[in-house]
């Protein structure tokens, strides 16, 4: 069953009320999309139309499809059921409680084990600076501890074949590992991008423009080729950071 | 005739999303009347003027305001009558973590804001332990994590309520809930509380001012829960 995972976005309307140029568009298991468009477009509203399978009862009217057919109602909101996951902006945990009993909290919530905790913790110290431990407070975490713990927890128990993922080159995190990380195998992954590497990197993109999608671009073997170049210049310019970071100086590097 | 209770702590997001489910029952060819209760003032009666729909505000004043809310109930049916509604909404002032103001053949609604974190459910007592719909606010402040983690928390004491995830800004939710209200139940004339009131006249209700314990009367609690009765 899930290996026939296909997600329809039907088109609503754009912020003048006029129908979106976009009516229809179908997104394949294993297709990473992108979303891009100037800020304020309505990015981020088509990713929670998305994230809550919109049935014409958003701002938007937009409606989604999973293989076709509309969702029944409890795969949209119970967590056990969940098809989606979602990595949004937001950079900090508002709930006064400790790793530890949040992360607990929340693999009850999705229905799996205690043991995922560990887990989540272990690989959100891979994508952050200073390790984040059990029991901190969430509240004290840092805008990039905060975003590499809500990452992991996507990856490990939020589980779900469609991840949507708001901007995450703005979250101070390795944000190639993290994309890796939460796209898994035969996902389908729809990012919000300003960044070029990540936007190229997507198989299409859709273009935002006052609130509906106007345009998809397919990436074409010139675009790919372009995605490889700058790939290489962003990697050094991590790699210079990096260095930065430690405190180590980068004079003398070619 | 319907009636909506829909209680839930000052600045949760009751007003605005009231705003857009009246907007949807109208469209749903309802024909919704709206009394907001508060304790000493209020402007929300402005912004559901503008949606051209009956508006009645009751202020409680020296009043306790769930005890207002539940004496004035049979006036405000019988108001949301003679205007022709089909549905009257009574917004609570929603303030009392003790009481709930719900009666049994109501829709009670709960009104809940996210952003106060997931020990926020296990604090507000019988407005939310009692309430059929559960209407979580501001979800778009958090991560998803933090929206399930908080939902799970609301089901923890009151496991049969349902959810509805509503964002008061976007008109989130408002449909599912305007389905909701639409199919509650209709009022009757025997309704009954769902939550038994507090324990009956203290001193305090009577006026008295002064702090020191020799001045109190009543049924009385102390800190460590010892409760005694003190007066003739």
């Amino acid at each position: 069953m899930k290996d026939e995972l296909t997600l329809t976005i039907l088109g609503g309307m754009d912020k003048d009320g006029v129908p979106e140029p976009v009516n229809s568009l179908e997104i394949c298991k294993g297709e990473i999309i992108g979303i891009v468009g100037p800020t304020g477009s309505g990015k981020s509203t088509l990713i929670d139309d998305i994230e809550q399978l919109a049935q014409g009862d958003t701002p938007t009217g937009r409606t989604l499809l999973i293989n076709g057919n509309r969702p029944d109602a409890l795969i949209r909101v119970d967590p056990r059921r969940k098809l989606v996951a979602q990595l949004s902006q937001k950079m900090h945990f508002l709930a006064d409680m400790t790793v530890s009993d949040f992360l607990h909290m929340h693999t009850r919530s999705r229905g799996k084990g205690p043991e995922l905790v560990n887990k989540v913790i272990e690989l959100a110290n891979t994508l952050t600076g200073e390790p984040i431990s059990a029991d901190h407070y969430l509240t004290v975490l840092s805008g990039g501890q905060s975003r590499s713990l809500m990452t992991a927890d996507i990856a490990v128990i939020s589980d779900s074949p469609v991840v949507l993922i708001d901007e995450i080159e703005n979250a101070g995190i390795k944000k190639q590992e993290a994309l890796q990380l939460l796209a898994g195998e035969g996902k389908i992954v729809v990012v919000v991008t300003h960044d070029p590497v990540l936007a190229l990197m997507a198989s299409r993109r859709i273009v935002i423009r006052n609130g509906g999608m106007v345009d998809i671009i397919t990436t074409s073997i010139g675009e790919q080729d372009v995605c490889g170049r700058i790939t290489e210049v962003d990697n050094w310019l991590m790699s210079l950071r990096e260095t930065i970071r430690r405190g180590e100086v980068v004079e003398g590097l070619s | 005739m319907k009636l909506v209770v829909v209680a839930g702590t000052p600045g949760s997001g009751k007003t605005s999303v009231l705003l857009h489910t009246i907007k949807a029952l109208m469209k749903a060819g309802k024909r919704p009347a709206v009394v907001k209760v508060d304790c000493l003032w209020t402007d929300d009666d402005q912004r559901f003027s503008k949606l051209d729909i009956p508006v009645h505000v009751g202020l409680a004043k020296d009043m306790c305001p769930d005890h207002f809310t539940i004496y004035n109930t049979d006036a405000m049916i019988g108001w949301a009558a003679e205007k022709h509604a089909d549905v009257v909404l009574n917004e609570t002032a929603g303030l009392c973590l003790r009481c709930a103001p719900y009666p049994d053949e109501c829709l009670a609604v709960c009104a809940i804001d996210v952003t106060t974190g997931p020990n926020t459910p296990l604090k507000v007592g019988p407005l939310l332990t009692t309430a059929d719909i559960v209407v979580t606010t501001k979800g778009d402040l958090v991560s998803q994590a933090e929206r399930e983690v908080f939902r799970e928390r609301v089901l923890d004491v009151n496991p049969d309520c349902i959810l509805v995830e509503a964002n008061g800004l976007t008109g989130k939710g408002s449909f599912e809930l305007a389905e909701l209200v639409a199919e509650g139940p209709d009022v009757n004339d025997n309704m009954v509380l769902r939550y038994n009131p507090p324990l009956a006249i203290c001193s305090l209700c009577t006026g008295e001012t002064r702090v020191a314990r020799k001045y109190h009367m009543g049924v009385l609690r102390q800190i460590d829960g010892f409760m005694e009765y003190k007066g003739e």
